[in-house]
């Protein structure tokens, strides 16, 4: 892989005005390759943060707003009930030594790793399912866009709408899977699915991947569509077996796409709440940081412990995401050829 | 250009016509009320044609606005229009643990109601009056009562249980030899026993017939892990995958019903609003359901219920206060109350009408029951106040961990009695 990354190559970057570094790179990419500092540049910097300028906008006040809010209110004790009404309580929300906070309550580390766990199988089995659904459709056979529109429908459906169909088809008395299963004789007995705490979160995780293997499918096969003919056409010449060709030419070429499309799902994940709470409620089984946090707001009308929680949540998907950037050396910008 | 002018004065006149017809119609004094009523089993029905015989009456109009069957999600709702001061709906159908959380949001109706609230039981008026402000009017009362299969019962020879060890030894009994006839699904017993409110309901009752107190005793002290609550969780416990199908781990009202009603289960506890439903015209049990008190703990216990049931209350938010006020008189009205009971089984509040004839000739066991219904086990939410959804929450899942067996009663309750200090010590 060339390390031809344009906003290194030494160039004297133009000013970019403060707040707008993150966000302006075509233009500061294309303006590094004249000389810096022209009239043209400047004069595409200008227009270029002039039409970036709505969407900063627009950002700002729907995901800036509340998430500043949230965080500031993670520092408050306002409740529901009366929410003009708060004082600035510090730290209380998260720890103090009167009645523990949230890094003390045995129920939000239980959230945690609930949800840790469930994100970690379920995308890694999204993630596998999804490379090989991408490569049986990556091959040419009849009716191939009728398949691939096909298997995009769970991904179309609504969760809350997937995850309270799959509620009824996983009911223990009249569940259409118990059905199928005691008609096979594989068991004696009904199933709850989503009743039992051994096979809650299986639930829950199996209808995740049923929905959203379809996604990584997608996103695996946009990469796979890239990939260049010539390698194959070299393998095929030299008469490499199947499976190498794709461990040693497929896997490491299509990475890329998967790392990040493993991003996305992951973050997805990790905040993961429609599915948990419609197939089993606030059930501790398979309560998920957003659950909880949920609850504690919404529930306990306690605005400013649910807010910690949520900043929290937001704190842990952050971590894990540079964590996972950095372990799996993910190229988010596109740069790297 | 002539047909765009025709076009352009077309438009205009229509405009004019809409604008000034607007101002026309809208009548100088009907209002338009919102009300929010529940869907479990006929509410709504019973709802609807309540509130728009009201309107009937009075040439206003009514919306109605259905809310979801859990409490725990309705009050979830409630409070995001509430908390935002949200003028969608104007009468709200509040739990009989709410007045406590949402009074806030509510006005006074003893203006309007002319003394009415006299009539009905003493103390569920005492539980809506906050600060000497009547925050909500009863609508209707619940209790949880225990329904059983009169038809299989005399089958095999029993007389309804009057402990919850009869019952289990029933239902144990009854499964079996019904299995063994060839119905395999038939299972003993069915309650609520999903992770929510109606758990805490259920298991309030058998820590109650075992004399194990109210979870948080009137002062708000923490009662709750003693010896005789230890025993009835215990027992609860031990029906699980024997008598009860695990699925009950995840069941509401409905869902219990459903099982009842297809005739797959002896017992179940409910509250009476499943009795007109399994009785109705096209339910496969029809004629062959009793209803008794539920069971008591051990000889020494007692027969309890747990107090549920609704009030309706009007927003201060509310754009059309005397109107909301005037249909919160007419359905808490003792003529609409008798309707209900007749048609639906939902209890009234009125005291008289306990002996009210054809009230009692729908629901036989209103008579035989009054002293449930009266004497039912509150839930601690006045000494707790606005915590109190925490301690149900800690309280029905310690119950819930029970009855999956991932903890024994001993250490579930001990576990509660540290989670519920841990909540005491922000106050309630």
């Amino acid at each position: 892989m060339a390390q031809g990354d344009v906003a290194s190559t030494g160039v004297k970057r133009p000013p970019v005005p403060a707040g707008q570094a993150g966000a302006g790179r075509p233009p500061k990419a294309a303006a590094t390759r004249r000389s810096g500092g022209s009239e043209l540049t400047r004069a595409k910097i200008r227009s270029a943060v002039l039409f970036l300028l709505p969407m900063m906008i627009v950002l700002a006040l729907v995901a800036g707003w509340p998430l500043g809010r949230t965080i500031y209110f993670a520092f408050t004790n306002a409740t529901l009930n009366d929410i003009n009404n708060y004082e600035f309580i510090g730290f209380d929300n998260f720890y103090n030594s009167e009645w523990g906070g949230l890094l003390k309550d045995p129920q939000w580390w239980n959230a945690v790793w609930n949800t840790i766990w469930f994100a970690t199988i379920s995308v890694t089995l999204e993630t596998v399912l999804g490379l090989i659904v991408a490569l049986a459709l990556n091959m040419r056979f009849p009716g191939r866009g009728i398949v691939r529109a096909a298997v995009l429908i769970p991904w179309a459906i609504p969760t809350i709408v997937s995850a309270q169909m799959w509620g009824w088809m996983l009911h223990d008395q009249f569940g259409v899977i118990n059905a199928m299963l005691l008609g096979i004789g594989i068991i004696s007995q009904p199933i709850a699915w989503t009743a039992n705490p051994d096979t809650a979160m299986l639930a829950v995780v199996m209808v995740d991947v049923w929905k959203t293997t379809p996604f990584m499918a997608l996103l695996i096969l946009a990469g796979l569509q890239m990939l260049p003919s010539d390698c194959y056409e070299s393998a095929r010449v030299d008469g490499i077996a199947p499976w190498k060709v794709f461990f040693r030419v497929t896997l490491p070429l299509v990475y890329p796409a998967i790392a990040v499309a493993v991003i996305f799902r992951a973050l997805d994940a990790l905040r993961i709440f429609d599915l948990i709470y419609v197939l089993t409620s606030n059930s501790a089984d398979t309560m998920s940081m957003s659950v909880y946090a949920r609850q504690q707001l919404v529930d306990f009308q306690d605005v400013g412990y649910g807010s910690a929680a949520s900043t929290a949540l937001f704190l842990i998907i952050a971590l894990l995401t540079v964590v996972y950037i950095i372990a799996g050396k993910v190229d988010l910008s596109g740069e790297k050829s | 250009m002539r047909r765009i002018d025709r076009y352009l004065g077309a438009v205009f006149a229509g405009a004019t016509f809409t604008v000034f017809s607007a101002f026309a119609v809208t009548p100088s004094q009907a209002a338009t009320v919102s009300i929010s009523c529940g869907a479990v089993g006929q509410e709504l029905e019973l709802c609807r044609t309540g509130a728009e015989a009201w309107a009937k009456d009075t040439g206003n109009e009514v919306v109605i606005v259905s809310t979801p069957n859990s409490s725990t999600e309705r009050l979830a709702l409630y409070q995001q229009i509430l908390s935002a001061g949200g003028s969608d709906i104007d009468v709200y159908q509040i739990d009989v643990i709410w007045p406590g959380i949402l009074g806030s949001h509510f006005i006074d109706l003893a203006p309007y109601t002319d003394g009415a609230q006299d009539a009905h039981f003493p103390a569920i008026v005492e539980n809506n009056t906050i600060d000497g402000e009547l925050k909500a009017m009863p609508w209707f009362t619940d209790a949880g009562v225990l329904y059983y299969r009169k038809d299989l019962l005399e089958k095999h020879g029993m007389a309804p249980p009057t402990t919850w060890s009869d019952m289990a030894d029933a239902g144990a009994k009854i499964q079996k030899a019904e299995r063994d006839e060839g119905n395999d699904r038939m299972y003993g017993y069915v309650f609520q026993g999903r992770a929510y409110e109606g758990l805490t309901c259920n298991a309030l009752e058998w820590v109650d017939s075992y004399g194990g107190g109210e979870i948080i005793d009137a002062n708000g002290e923490i009662t709750i892990n003693n010896p005789q609550a230890i025993a009835a969780l215990d027992e609860a416990g031990s029906w699980m995958n024997e008598i009860v199908p695990e699925g009950v781990l995840n069941y509401a009202e409905e869902e219990a019903r459903g099982v009842f009603q297809s005739g797959n289960a002896v017992f179940m506890r409910n509250w009476p609003y499943a009795w007109a439903l399994a009785n109705s015209a096209d339910s496969p049990v029809k004629d062959k359901v009793g209803v008794v008190a539920l069971p008591k703990g051990g000889a020494d216990g007692k027969s309890t219920g747990t107090l549920g049931g609704w009030q309706l209350a009007v927003a201060k938010y509310s754009d059309n206060q005397d109107a909301a006020a005037d249909l919160v008189r007419y359905l808490t009205s003792e003529k609409e109350q008798k309707r209900r009971a007749i048609e639906a089984s939902y209890n009234p509040t009125i005291k008289a009408l306990y002996e009210d004839e054809e009230v009692l000739a729908a629901n036989p066991f209103f008579g035989s029951l009054y002293d449930t219904f009266v004497n039912a086990v509150a839930r601690p939410s006045r000494p707790t106040g606005d915590k109190y959804n925490r301690v149900s929450s800690a309280f029905w899942n310690a119950s819930h961990a029970v009855l999956s067996g991932k903890q024994s009663a001993t250490d579930a309750l001990a576990d509660l009695e540290n989670q519920l200090k841990s909540v005491k010590r922000r106050g309630w």
